[in-house]
């Protein structure tokens, strides 16, 4: 029996899921708790009753790392310290790595998604130094020196950031894939006063694509988020 | 991706040396194009040299009242969210507001946009074997293609791709002069000599030499500016590139007789497409409908269009009409 594989812990499947259900995608953050999960439920008869969709992990996980390597072992490595969330992070990456690479595959900072990966589909959004961008398009070894926030790093402790807890009380999401890129998104949004009415959220949010088609949704979220904010001093 | 080496430049001249000391090598800017490019394969350079943080980002008057400098390195939604663009130039706020997306302007600088490459579906996926402008000699597969988004203004058999930009459009009209650096110093190129008509060499999309670094963009004084308008018209109310696009400018007398106008078209040529014939025509007439309908078919009159470009015609002379319209309504 391989040793990394144990029978799961009832407390620690509770553990992870502090939304009731609602953070299989990490749309609220909590680094790396899923594929531990995953790894653990894949060794375990419970991985039957949870069906075909989690049994794959395994090939997944591959499937990332191939594609972050770049297929290319002689490739030159480049330091990089990077300031996420708070914390400062050493890392030693290809020059090739982009930022939302360098979250998913050398933090576990998996909430950032990779959708599209072309900056056209903003699952990738994060905050740099207040501002929203596509971690996707942008080289992880330019961003040294900037403070990067995450959605991992949005919530105060236990306390939802005012976005997350909109988007949850009004349904912001259907299959939650493109959450963690909205809420991003919609934080640097209302900063920088772009969520004034629906026709603006609507436009400064059209970086930001909803397979599901849960907009009305999200422009009430973001619409109610926009007014618990104080006002910005200008 | 190809694997490069990456190293940041401490200057404009020390990038400037870097360029012209290794071939293959690339400046790295805000990368929203080249980033993608590099992961399409159909941009592989061997060294990226990253001038992101060379302080070349702001945006300041120029001395005399001759009109504003913006550095290179500005971000596209720093330029459009500036008040001296935003009251002197908003035609270049409403180009720039009207093009990608928010984290995408945030990102993508002015010199990058300028340097921004064609979304020609033949051009940006290397599956497809013919592309002149991608492997010169190979054909364009646009041609006979599925070529909806292409030229209808200044093609050539070699190539019938658009410049995809929504700023350039703007800087067109504006008669932006861009600024760039070599090794044996500085010189100005007019915008209207910055992009290049395909020819036989659609290969090459600028007159900016391989060893040249744009520093600046200057706006020249053009108190009508004020009375402008950019239309976009696109595919998705937000966030889809332009299919046709106009940005206009206009100045008229206590009568309406037109005594100045500036109009640039994006999305049917090569290169942002300044309306010379149309202007012509306006200059000294009165601003009504007819005269603005009898300028667009005069710009028109030489558009060819393809087997699924060709409603671009009628759509261009209508969208040319539709922004001199609004100008002309304007309270200036």
């Amino acid at each position: 029996m391989n040793d990394d594989l144990q029978p799961i812990d009832p407390s620690e499947l509770a553990g992870i899921d502090p939304t009731g259900g609602l953070d299989e995608l990490l749309i609220f953050g909590h680094p790396g708790t899923r594929r531990h999960f995953l790894k653990q439920v894949a060794g375990t008869s419970a991985a039957i009753s949870l069906g075909p969709a989690l049994m794959g992990i395994g090939s997944i996980e591959a499937a990332e790392t191939d594609a972050t390597s770049g297929g290319n072992a002689s490739a030159a490595v480049t330091h990089v310290q990077l300031r996420i969330n708070g914390r400062d992070h050493k890392l030693e990456i290809d020059p090739r790595t982009t930022l939302l690479d360098a979250l998913r595959e050398h933090l576990q900072l998996t909430g950032s998604k990779k959708g599209c990966d072309h900056g056209q589909c903003g699952a990738c959004t994060v905050l740099v130094n207040g501002r929203r961008i596509n971690s996707c398009l942008s080289l992880a070894v330019t961003h040294e020196g900037d403070e990067i926030t995450t959605i991992e790093g949005l919530a105060t402790g236990d306390e939802l950031h005012p976005v997350q807890a909109a988007f949850l009380e009004h349904d912001g999401f259907q299959c939650g894939y493109c959450t963690p890129g909205q809420i991003c998104s919609a934080v640097a949004c209302i900063s920088e006063g772009h969520a004034r009415s629906d026709a603006e959220i609507r436009e400064w949010m059209s970086g930001n694509l909803c397979r599901c088609g849960a907009y009305p949704n999200i422009v009430a979220a973001v619409k109610e988020a926009q007014s618990k904010t104080p006002a910005k001093a200008s | 991706m190809n694997p490069f080496t990456y190293s940041r430049a401490a200057d404009a001249a020390e990038a400037v040396s870097a360029l012209s000391a290794k071939p293959h090598t690339k400046f790295l800017g805000g990368g929203t194009n080249l980033i993608d490019l590099m992961k399409m394969g159909v941009e592989t350079p061997a060294q990226l040299i990253d001038i992101g943080r060379l302080p070349m980002a702001q945006v300041e008057e120029l001395p005399d009242g001759k009109g504003i400098r913006i550095g290179a390195l500005a971000r596209n939604s720093d330029v459009a969210e500036h008040a001296l663009i935003q009251q002197r130039y908003p035609l270049l706020s409403q180009a720039l507001l009207a093009g990608a997306s928010p984290q995408l302007r945030n990102m993508a600088t002015v010199g990058g946009n300028l340097m921004q490459r064609t979304r020609c579906y033949y051009f940006y996926d290397p599956a497809f074997p013919q592309c002149n402008k991608r492997n010169p000699g190979s054909g364009c597969g646009a041609l006979k293609g599925y070529n909806r988004i292409h030229a209808i203004l200044g093609q050539s058999e070699q190539c019938i791709a658009t410049n995809p930009s929504d700023m350039n459009v703007a800087l067109a009209a504006l008669e932006a002069v861009i600024r760039v650096q070599g090794p044996k110093g500085e010189r100005e190129i007019p915008i209207a000599d910055f992009h290049r008509l395909p020819g036989t060499t659609p290969n090459v999309d600028t007159n900016l030499k391989e060893d040249e670094l744009i520093t600046a963009v200057d706006l020249p004084a053009m108190p009508f500016a004020t009375r402008s308008h950019y239309l976009k018209v696109r595919d998705r109310a937000s966030y889809a590139f332009a299919i046709v696009s106009v940005a206009a400018a206009i100045e008229m007398d206590a009568g309406k007789k037109i005594t100045a106008v500036r109009i640039a078209l994006g999305g049917v040529a090569h290169k942002p497409w300044r309306a010379k014939k149309a202007e012509q025509q306006l200059m000294g007439k009165d601003a009504d409908e007819k005269v603005f309908r009898a300028a667009a078919e005069a710009e028109l009159a030489a558009a060819k269009g393809y087997e699924h470009n060709s409603f671009k015609i009628e759509l261009a002379k209508r969208s040319i009409v539709r922004a001199l319209t609004t100008v002309a309504g304007m309270n200036s």
